[in-house]
């Protein structure tokens, strides 16, 4: 096995010798951040478990492998508005397709977008739209704090930017499919950028899919500004084959009266890891962030969550939940920051996991800093297996045992799906958490590829 | 309907029930009465198969099966309905996916569909009515923040809904004010045939103002030393345990 720093190497060398690649095309803002991320790379590197924040997840078997990265939009052979079609016809969104870290070039035209809404790619819009761009870009994910945080800026050119103006309502759901579709072993860099404006109102459902049976690394990161006084719901839902490593991370700031939930469901991949930063910066914030992993065989999934209350009289409330069943593995980290003027701070967390096997792990850590002193914080975490009394009272009704205790799992995930706020959504996520606790793969698209699982 | 035998029951080593013997007869309504610790509560989660207990000698014989080798789901669909002395909260589990669930896991093992959702609906109203419960309990999760009154008008009202041959009812007045143990009992009552069985657990004799015994039994040290007409129930209401534990040696 390479060690960490031959990797680092290796993305020195991309660096460099794709710099004419990496450069082309995208814009001077882009670029800048580019150039000092990468200096902040050669310092941090991919984190290791040396590193505390990565105790739990190991990275290196991870980028340990000879991948294809593609440095400018590679065409596609086929039309993925027919390849790709969401399976949930009740689900009424506005869809936009993402290929392997780049925005679509075929995407249809959202024709039902209130007016000055904007959903591109973010090359096109840091060309386009700089003023809006410029202000946010770089602002919120900051690469001297996190190596794959730098490695994402170095190397990132596109993704997908969504411009909300000021007291727009977007009614129907944005739904944003991340397709990796690739002949050859891939990894994909994406790039993010939401600005929803003051008293604006959003609500982004984020799927993430491989089309391909190829071993897919990819490494997101968003960053999303929520104005005051704006409503935003972020859902995403991570259903990729065993062979992928999706490295998710979100950086969300929030101004004062906003309101945010997000919602992120992990139900298949082989190596998770959630990066979750919420800023709370301004007054009379409002934050749900939300989760639920299913795990089992060899899966491994990493929350890493950080609330900071930066500002007095902001409620916060975390909860996530995971069944957990054959090899697999998670981590649970929920950080919650309380600086010293952040005065009537509510801060809730708990963290519970059923645990179905003998082999199945989880490491759950909450962590409080409070530096003031007139705060409410709670903080819980529960690793338990199936309540036999519950159990047994279902099968005194008649309800065999399997059955029963899909029941009982599926009560234990409900909690977290009954907060999405999209009525047809929660309804399908349900049939799907419902199938995935049976054991199979939850298809949520027709895919005309078979994975290979 | 039910034969038990010599019934030897023990939980960690320790002998619980020492020679368990009863018979039931279609139609008939037996009280087994006895102070605490006697071993009633136990004999009501084995026949129901709770697996926490080990049988180690005697038989239950239901509607002429052994049923010591039957799943707790196989004996519930065979006709047999524990109603439970301390009814679990099962928070997320909805009360109608649950009834649902059961109801027609019983059909199935009758040979019948599955009811459709307005048959189900309508057979929930009519049994809610009997029992006198709020549709406000049964459109929440099964039990959760229930109050006790409650969690037991709403085992009376699963029991009408599956419509059990023999009906065992572990300390359903328990915890019970007279206007809910009125309302229990009535259910109970209306639910009798000709054809079914109950037996009530009862440490108290109250419950059997309502409920009317035509045997009564009392249990003490894990064997059954007193079977009588109702007449017994007054009788142990009126001089307590201790005649009996006198008489036991204890």
């Amino acid at each position: 096995m390479a060690n960490i720093d031959t990797i680092n190497k290796d993305f020195a060398n991309l660096f460099e010798q794709g710099k004419e690649l990496l450069t082309n095309g995208s814009s001077n803002c882009m670029n800048k951040a580019r150039e000092k991320a990468f200096v902040q790379f050669q310092k941090l590197g991919v984190p290791t478990r040396a590193n505390e924040n990565y105790k739990y997840t190991n990275l290196i078997p991870a980028f340990d492998h000879p991948y294809n990265v593609n440095l400018r939009y590679m065409e596609v052979d086929v039309d993925l508005n027919d390849i790709f079609q969401c399976d949930v016809p009740e689900l009424d969104t506005n869809m936009v397709l993402l290929t392997n870290g780049w925005y679509y070039g075929n995407n249809k035209t959202l024709t039902e977008l209130p007016k000055g809404v904007i959903v591109c790619g973010v090359q096109e819009a840091a060309k386009k739209y700089p003023a809006i761009f410029e202000a946010h870009y770089g602002k919120y994910a900051k690469p001297a704090d996190d190596g794959l945080v730098a490695l994402n800026t170095a190397l990132a050119k596109d993704g997908l930017f969504i411009y909300v103006p000021k007291g727009v309502v977007v009614e129907k759901p944005i739904q944003v499919v991340n397709l990796l579709r690739s002949d050859r072993d891939l990894l994909a860099t994406q790039r993010n950028l939401f600005v929803i404006e003051e008293n604006a109102q959003a609500k982004i459902i984020v799927c993430d899919h491989t089309l391909t049976h190829h071993k897919y690394l990819s490494n997101a990161v968003t960053e999303i500004n929520v104005a005051t006084n704006a409503v935003f719901d972020l859902y995403t839902l991570q259903n990729q084959h065993l062979n992928s490593v999706i490295l998710n991370s979100t950086f969300i700031r929030q101004e004062k009266n906003s309101n945010v939930l997000t919602n992120t469901i992990s139900l298949y991949g082989g190596t998770i890891r959630n990066n979750h930063h919420v800023l709370l910066d301004g007054e009379h914030c409002e934050n749900h962030t939300f989760g639920m992993y299913l795990m089992d065989k060899d899966q491994h999934v990493d929350n890493f969550t950080s609330i900071d209350h930066a500002k007095p009289n902001c409620l916060s409330n975390e909860h996530f939940k995971g069944v957990m069943d054959g090899k697999a593995t998670a981590a649970f980290a929920g950080r919650i920051y309380v600086r010293p003027d952040a005065q009537k701070t509510l801060a809730y967390q708990s963290n519970n996991n059923l645990l179905l096997s003998d082999d199945a792990q989880i490491n759950t850590k909450p962590q409080l800093i409070i530096d003031a002193d007139d705060v409410k914080c709670s903080h819980g975490a529960t690793v338990g297996q199936m309540d036999e009394d519950a159990l047994f009272y279902l099968r005194a009704r008649g309800i065999d045992e399997k059955e029963a205790r899909q029941m009982l799992m599926f009560a234990f995930a409900h909690e977290i799906i009954e907060k999405i706020r999209v009525e047809p959504l929660k309804d399908r996520i349900d049939a799907l958490v419902d199938t995935r606790l049976r054991g199979e793969i939850s298809k949520c698209n027709t895919c005309a590829i078979a994975c290979k699982n | 309907m039910l034969s038990i035998k010599n019934l030897h029951v023990s939980i960690d080593g320790k002998e619980i029930l020492k020679g368990i013997n009863l018979e039931v007869k279609p139609g008939e309504v037996h009280a087994i009465m006895g102070p605490n610790g006697a071993g009633k509560s136990t004999l009501a989660s084995v026949l129901a198969g709770r697996d926490l207990y080990e049988v180690t000698e005697g038989e239950i014989v239901f509607q002429g099966k052994d049923v010591l080798d039957m799943a707790p789901e196989d004996r519930a669909k065979e006709g047999i309905f524990l109603g439970f002395q301390y009814p679990i909260e099962i928070p997320g589990v909805s009360t109608v996916n649950f009834m649902k669930t059961a109801v027609n896991e019983h059909r199935k093992h009758k040979g019948l569909a599955p009811l459709t959702a307005s048959d189900f609906l309508k057979l929930m109203r009519d049994k809610k009515n009997l029992v006198e419960i709020d549709s406000k309990l049964t459109n929440r999760s099964v039990n959760e923040g229930f109050s006790g009154g409650e969690k037991k008008k709403n085992e009376i009202f699963q029991m009408a809904m599956l419509e059990p041959k023999l009906a065992v009812l572990d300390e359903t007045d328990s915890g019970l004010d007279i206007d809910a143990l009125r309302v229990v009992a009535n259910g109970v009552n209306k639910l009798k045939t000709a054809e079914n069985s109950t037996i009530v657990i009862t440490h108290y004799q109250r419950l059997l103002d309502y409920i009317v015994p035509d045997v009564v039994h009392v249990l003490f040290d894990g064997r059954i030393v007193k079977t009588a007409g109702k007449e017994l129930a007054l009788e142990l209401e009126e001089k307590g345990y201790d005649w009996i534990k006198e008489e036991n040696g204890k």
